[in-house]
């Protein structure tokens, strides 16, 4: 072989970067996300496997119809009226963006802009209290400002 | 010809996987065993490649210079056309590989009746760089599947190119730039008359196999939705070594089946020059030939030569003979 000294470190260079996603993680533990489902609800205003894949097309649609068009009744697949509202309904049963929302939001480093605008429970919860300030804080020092 | 060839090969890829997991329920095989055998062919053959490679001799500086060397020192010579030094050649090269320099040189040949005119044309290289930054960017953000917790420059750089918020998901920039990108120079092979003469079935083959890839991403991510979690609970167990096939729709089988088939490709189709531009001996060596004597090939022996003085020595009778005058030089300090 010629040019060893610099071909040898080539291809240890490339084997290693092919490779990153095997080393980097050994030995380190990818626990599988467990949201917290609530107990008292049997049902989602969709099937579990519809909800799990398009969550996020449902919520885009129902904001389109609330926000544009002004409609604040969507029927589901079984002819059930809900009301469209994340922090009313959604929230109603999942009452933990962070046991719920962000479990599988974290896991897949997916970044809803859900909570630009809306209020999760949580912080809800602390307006009633003296935490109010440090939890607002936190809140707008995370979330970027919002166009929508 | 070779378009249609190809464009069939792509279409059966995609039956093989529909009727392979949609039909059969052949999971671990399409999920599992074709993944790991794929991976293992590319990591083998880039290796061997590389060897291989390194093992031809290369006798001569044949390096391509568009540029005045180095000569004397009052003529201005042209550092990165014709490098001297591997100071140069390395920046020659860090130019090739990140910014397509010998493309952007590139020039279009035209009849203008009897004339034939060089112009300026810089589409190729624009669409070249266009795919490769945007496939770049594609294949980093994916590590978001590959890696727990995902680092934050990963994060950083999904949150760039979702920057629009076009739909939810939201559309990345990178997919529209490197559908673009892959029409343009798909078309470019389709409309130029030569070009399409010179090309063949291996330079449409890759093309497809990667309409096929970003097509499948594309729709799994915007149309044919499936449940990420399992996804990345998938990616992570081929990781770790641990793997099990995920219970989501054959779109995602697709796309898996065509990274596969992209990668087993690679290491014996054109796709390997990402590592054959290393190895390119009109890009990676000092035109310095004429400074340097430059060890020539392997079997090459030094010849025995003989010296004036070594002659006169064998024929020196003769030469005294006949009143030859003699170099008395040969006999001094000695």
């Amino acid at each position: 072989m010629h040019d060893a000294g610099k071909v040898i470190p080539g291809i240890i260079a490339f084997v290693l970067f092919v490779t990153l996603p095997f080393w980097s993680n050994f030995g380190k533990a990818a626990p599988k996300p467990q949201p917290e489902i609530p107990k008292e609800y049997k049902k989602c205003v969709e099937s579990r496997d519809f909800m799990r894949r398009e969550h996020m097309k449902l919520l885009r649609k129902w904001r389109f119809d609330v926000v544009r068009n002004n409609m604040r009744i969507y029927i589901n697949s079984e002819g059930q009226p809900i009301n469209m509202s994340l922090q009313n309904e959604c929230m109603r049963c999942h009452s933990s963006k962070k046991k719920f929302c962000d479990v599988c939001h974290n896991y897949v480093s997916a970044h809803p802009y859900c909570w630009n605008c809306h209020i999760p429970p949580e912080e809800r919860k602390g307006w009633a209290t003296k935490e109010v300030k440090s939890l607002t804080e936190e809140a707008s020092s995370k979330q970027p400002a919002s166009h929508h | 010809m070779g378009a249609v060839f190809a464009l069939v090969t792509v279409l059966a890829f995609v039956i093989v996987v529909y009727v392979g997991v949609g039909v059969a329920g052949l999971k671990s095989l399409f999920g599992i065993v074709i993944p790991y055998a794929a991976f293992l062919v590319f990591l083998l053959g880039m290796v061997y490649r590389m060897i291989d490679w390194a093992k031809v001799p290369v006798p001569f500086r044949i390096v391509t210079t568009c540029g005045q060397q180095k000569s004397l020192r009052w003529i201005k010579r042209s550092r990165l056309e014709a490098p001297y030094n591997n100071f140069e050649v390395v920046l020659r090269m860090i130019l090739e590989v990140f910014a397509f320099r010998s493309l952007f040189r590139n020039l279009k040949a035209e009849l203008k009746g009897p004339n034939l005119i060089y112009g300026s044309y810089k589409w190729l290289w624009l669409g070249a760089i266009a795919f490769h930054y945007a496939f770049f960017t594609i294949l980093l953000r994916h590590l978001r599947f590959f890696t727990y917790p995902v680092p934050e420059p990963i994060q950083i750089l999904d949150q760039i190119d979702s920057f629009f918020h076009i739909g939810l998901p939201h559309l990345y920039m990178t997919d529209v730039v490197i559908l673009a990108a892959l029409t343009f120079l798909f078309l470019r092979r389709l409309a130029d008359p030569k070009l399409r003469y010179i090309s063949l079935a291996s330079d449409y083959l890759p093309l497809f196999m990667i309409y096929g890839l970003v097509i499948s991403g594309i729709l799994m991510r915007h149309f044919f939705k499936v449940d990420v979690t399992q996804v990345k609970e998938f990616t992570m167990g081929l990781v770790h070594l641990k793997p099990k096939a995920p219970n989501v729709g054959v779109i995602f089988y697709i796309h898996l089946f065509f990274i596969s088939a992209l990668m087993a490709y690679f290491p014996f189709s054109k796709l390997v020059h990402m590592v054959g531009v290393f190895f390119s001996p009109t890009r990676n060596l000092a035109n310095n030939s004429r400074a340097v004597r430059h060890e020539p090939a392997p079997w090459w022996k030094k010849p025995k030569f003989k010296t004036y003085c070594e002659w006169q020595e064998e024929f020196k009778e003769q030469l005294i003979e006949s009143g030859q005058p003699i170099d008395e030089d040969c006999y001094e300090k000695k």
